[in-house]
This record gives C-alpha cells, sequence and structure tokens, in this order.
C-alpha cells in the first residue's frame, strides 16, 4: 500500500545549502512572515529562484543540506514557497529537526541524478519511503522512526503536543 | 539510572542525556528529556511566542527553566527588529523570565559566565552555537523555535541521543596557535558534516592544556562540522574555574570504560600552524602562511567564538607591539558581554584598542550574521575570527569573509592582509 506523502517538480542543489543561503538571517529582522519572506528564497545563491518555482516543488540537493544557523524560517519559507518535500543526500540536524517539528518532509536519498522539473512523488510503503519519478523509477528513502512519523501525521511538533497534551 | 558502568558502559552524551531524561537510553534511541534550562535569543523567541500562541497558550511552564538573550539585534537594527525584540522583552516579564537585555552580551557567553551552564546538565539554547556550554562538560545543543515552543509548553523536549567521535588531543599548542586553529583543523580534516548528528567528546592529555576560552572555542566550533555536541571531560581547569563563577551545585559526567565510540580523531597540538578558512565555506581551510599576501578592509574581534579576554588580550599585544593598526584596515571590537566589556574598560583595553583607531561597540553578535553592527560595504574582504564564512552572512552577498584566530587576526590589522 503506497500512500503518497507529496509531489511535485524537482528543483536541483548543490551540497552544503546553508540556511543563510535558504533565507538569508538579515532578512528576519524585517520580519518572521514566512509568506513576506519566501520572496528572498536562495536569493544569495540562485537570484530570481523564487520567480520561477511552481505551486509544488520538491528540492533535490547533495549533503549537508540545512548546515549553519538553527533559524527556523528556513523552513517555513520553504514551505510558504510551495516546498512540499526536500531530498538530499543528508541534512544538518537542526534543519532536519525544525522540519519534523513543521511537518516538511525530509527524505534521505540520492536523487542528485534527477533533472530541474522532473515529476517526483515521494510516498510511504509499509513504513519505508519510496521516490517515484516521470524515468519510471523508484528510489528507497529509508524508515522512518515511529516517533517521527507520529509526529509528521499530526503536522508537527506544536499540534503533536497540543493532541497529546505533553510527549507522555 | 538504571545498570552500571561494568555492565552498560556509556559515553558522556548517553550518560547526560539518560540523566536528563530519567531513563536509560543509548546512543540512537529517542529521549524525552527535561533540560536543566533553555535559552532563547531575540532572533528565535518571537516565533516561539507564536507556536505557543498556536497551541492556545500564553504562559510557559517552568520560567525558572527558561533564559531570553536580546544579542541578535542592537539599536542599529531598524524599527521592525527591535518591534520583534520588544515582543520578547514583553513575554518575559508578563513571565517572570530572566532577561539579558540589548548590551549584556551573547546569550550563550552569558549562560557560561553566570553558572547556567554546568557539569550534568542538559542546557539548550534556540540559536546552533548552544553547544558551546560542552565546554562546561555540560550536553549543550542547538534547538529551533518549536522546540522552544515545546519547552515552554511542558518542559520536556525530544532528543536522539547521538553517537560519539572521541577527539583525543596530544601536546601543547604552539606559540602563535590558537584554539580556534584546532577547530579550523577540525573542519579541513572532517569537513562540514563531518561530524553530523554526533556527539564530539574531547579527551586526552591535550586537554589539561587548554584553558576555558580555548575550549568554549571548540565546543562553540563543533556544530560548524555539524556535532550535536562538543562536550569537554570535568577536570581541575574546570573545577577551578566553577568555584570562581560560584557554581558548587554540579555533577561531572565521566565517559565508562569500554563505551561505544564511532571512530576516534587524533590531533597533535604541538604539529599545528595558524589556520584561515576562504570564503565562503567554514571547511575551505588552509595553512594561513601558504596564501598569496591578501590586503583586507575589515579586521572583525568578537561573537561567541572569539570576543573574549583572551582574545582581547592576545590581538592587543600584537597591535601594541607593532605601534598602529594598517591605515587601510578598519579593526571592529564587538566584547561577547557587558562582563567583558566592563573588565576591558576597568583594565584600560577599550582605551587603548580607541587609542589605536579601532571601532568599539557595544556587546551582542555585533557584525557576525549581518543582524546589527557593522555591515561591510561592496565587494570587501573581513578577516573575522567568528565561526561562519557564508556568503552573505554578514549581510552583504559580495563580501567575503575568512575566519581566523583572533591572533592572526589581530596580525592582518597591522599589515593591512594576510599571507606571503
Amino acid at each position: 500500500m503506497n500512500e503518497v506523502l507529496a509531489s511535485g517538480s524537482a528543483r536541483l542543489l548543490g551540497d552544503d545549502i546553508n540556511t543563510d543561503y535558504i533565507v538569508p538571517s538579515h532578512r528576519k529582522k524585517e520580519t518572521i512572515d514566512p509568506q513576506v519572506l519566501r520572496a528572498f528564497v536562495f536569493e544569495d545563491i540562485h537570484p530570481g529562484f523564487y520567480e520561477a518555482m511552481g505551486a509544488e516543488t520538491i528540492l533535490v540537493a547533495g549533503t549537508n543540506f540545512g548546515c549553519g544557523s538553527a533559524m527556523e524560517v528556513a523552513v517555513t519559507v520553504l514551505q510558504a514557497a510551495g516546498v512540499k518535500a526536500v531530498i538530499a543526500k543528508s541534512f544538518s540536524r537542526t534543519f532536519r529537526r525544525n522540519a519534523l517539528n513543521n511537518g516538511l518532509l525530509l527524505c534521505q536519498a540520492d536523487a542528485t541524478h534527477l533533472n530541474d522539473n522532473d515529476a517526483v512523488t515521494v510516498g510511504l510503503e509499509n513504513g519505508t519511503l519510496t521516490i517515484d519519478t516521470n524515468a519510471d523509477e523508484r528510489i528507497k528513502a529509508g524508515t522512518m522512526p515511529a516517533f517521527m512519523l507520529e509526529m509528521l501525521s499530526h503536522g508537527g511538533l506544536t499540534r503533536f503536543l497540543m493532541a497529546k497534551g505533553g510527549f507522555e | 539510572m538504571k545498570g552500571t558502568a561494568l555492565d552498560n558502559p556509556k559515553t558522556i552524551a548517553e550518560k547526560l542525556l539518560s540523566r536528563a531524561a530519567d531513563a536509560n537510553v543509548r546512543a540512537g534511541d529517542i529521549a524525552v528529556c527535561r533540560p536543566s534550562y533553555a535559552m532563547g535569543t531575540d532572533g528565535s523567541i518571537p516565533m516561539a511566542i507564536d507556536y505557543l500562541a498556536g497551541m492556545g497558550r500564553t504562559r510557559v511552564a517552568d520560567a525558572g527553566q527558561l533564559l531570553f538573550a536580546m544579542d541578535h539585534y542592537g539599536i542599529s537594527s531598524g524599527p521592525n527588529a527591535l518591534a520583534l525584540q520588544a515582543k520578547a522583552r514583553k513575554f518575559a516579564h508578563e513571565n517572570d523570565i530572566q532577561l539579558f537585555d540589548v548590551g549584556d552580551g551573547i546569550g550563550h557567553q552569558l549562560l557560561i559566565e553566570k553558572g547556567i551552564a554546568a557539569p550534568g546538565r542538559l542546557v539548550v539554547g534556540a540559536d546552533s552555537h548552544a553547544t558551546s556550554y560542552g565546554a562546561l562538560n555540560c550536553f549543550g545543543t542547538g534547538i529551533g523555535s518549536s522546540d522552544l515552543a515545546g519547552v515552554m509548553f511542558c518542559g520536556q523536549m525530544w532528543l536522539e541521543v547521538p553517537r560519539t567521535i572521541r577527539v583525543h588531543l596530544l601536546g601543547r599548542l604552539p606559540e602563535g596557535v590558537s584554539a580556534k586553529d584546532i577547530a579550523l583543523v577540525l573542519a579541513r580534516r572532517m569537513g562540514a558534516d563531518g561530524a553530523n548528528y554526533m556527539a564530539l567528546e574531547f579527551a586526552g592529555p591535550g586537554v589539561a592544556t587548554l584553558d576555558m576560552d580555548d575550549r568554549i572555542v571548540l565546543s562553540n566550533m563543533a556544530v560548524e562540522i555539524g556535532a550535536k555536541a562538543g562536550i569537554f571531560p570535568c577536570d581541575s581547569v574546570l573545577e577551578d574555574w566553577l568555584q570562581r563563577v560560584g557554581v558548587g551545585d554540579y555533577t561531572p559526567i565521566a565517559a565508562d570504560e569500554g563505551a561505544q565510540i564511532e571512530q576516534v580523531v587524533e590531533v597533535d597540538l604541538s604539529a599545528l600552524r595558524p589556520q584561515i578558512a576562504l570564503p565562503h565555506r567554514v571547511d575551505n581551510v588552509t595553512d594561513l602562511e601558504a596564501q598569496p599576501f591578501t590586503p583586507v578592509d575589515v579586521v572583525y574581534l568578537g561573537t561567541c567564538t572569539g570576543g573574549r579576554m583572551r582574545d582581547y588580550h592576545e590581538a592587543l599585544e600584537v597591535i601594541t607591539r607593532a605601534g598602529r593598526i594598517s591605515d587601510e584596515v578598519q579593526v571592529v571590537v564587538t566584547p561577547a558581554s557587558g562582563q567583558i566589556y566592563t573588565e576591558m574598560q576597568s583594565t584600560g583595553m577599550l582605551g587603548r584598542f580607541r587609542a589605536l583607531g579601532a571601532q568599539v561597540e557595544l556587546p551582542g553578535c555585533g557584525a557576525c550574521c549581518g543582524t546589527c553592527g557593522t555591515i561591510p560595504a561592496n565587494g570587501q574582504k573581513i578577516i573575522s575570527s567568528a565561526n561562519r564564512n557564508f556568503r552573505g552572512r554578514m549581510g552583504n552577498a559580495t563580501a567575503e569573509i575568512y575566519l581566523a584566530s583572533s591572533l592572526s587576526c589581530a596580525h592582518a590589522a597591522v599589515r593591512g592582509g594576510f599571507g606571503q
């Protein structure tokens, strides 16, 4: 049984995409509203990135995605910009935490052979994340601990805590 | 805690998190922990307040567990930043949360100076450089705003217990080489994700040769190679320091014999040379002396990495010996805390920096992340005692940031640049 978790068009990025590249630190001193900040996504490394984004995007990156600052707008801005999931060879830990806490789907897998605008679907099959591409290819992206799946299914940490009244 | 050292050997990280979770946890487990303290900054608190409001709350579960530091935004950050700061300040007052206000300094430095970070504790900060507390034999780690909101909501948070890399230090640093050079060498050897998700445990005979300022640099920079924590043992150097600060209530945590160590990285301190990180990566590190002469426009001395007394003593000595700062260079001094600022003032160091032409800023994060303090002009080159040199980091994507020790930065201030 394959449950679809996210789908969209691939946008390729390199290794070590830090949170300042996702949205510069100095932008968040003006506002933390992701609807405003989304216009600055990747502005220092890919000017015009936001304008060229479709409504549903799957980011595909190399290693260490989200390194640097722990600023959480790096996640909420991607969500506001229409990013449905991020596939990367590896993620920095604070970005991974913040993504899980906000219900942004992350897949640890090497999909860097994909091209920009390839159609990508991320699904869940018996607890294993799977990535389907328009080249009829299926990439296994590992399992996710039950705790994290439960948090994701609630839509993130705050909804999870609210629903349960705490962790225990 | 269940189990004994003999049948259940654990790393420092496993023991610290078992203690914080009041459970017997191992690497790979998800631990629900109660941090001793959680720190937020003006950069992360406003979003946490919004998350908490989204959970239907305006009051925190345990105000005594929380500390707020207004360090990322200053008087020149603009009306919107000041409004975000005012929101954090108002929330602190309404909830009786201890607040360090603008000019008091960088939250990480304050938690260390005030004895809030102490051996055996889990101390988290809604800022990546919370790894700094590891110098105090703490599990210090960075969290985001939603985690901070979770702690406000129920006093607890989740943490995946990390595996451990042991950094075995041998020998003693030669003259002219600093702890910052050790941190840069680790980035050079291991890469920006070399310790991703892992805890670093500093060990070996070289540890005893490092003072607390040195250790804070290494714990602080642990996150630059992806580490979740960078933890030092509790030895006589730390105990003497805790006594001076007036901390008596702490529980040192040591690794058990036979604990599961994933990797050992050995560093011979006596063989190290001054290092420099070139733009725009922290791990783009090379020997400083191998670089061709590169003129710089700005020398930045400050941040939670390089803004302490030792840094300024060393830098001032170099500049004073030379008699002057190069005419081509602007030197910006931003002490990491009010206490450091006051000590520099009372010892005459601030006056001497000013007399040499340096610009002294109020304590705080300063120019480090482009949110307050000096912003570089287009195309300028900056050599900095900070921890990050990403493009755009200081608020101008056309500037180039180089990272080095305070000592190397001071030499650049005198010579107008670095390299041969």
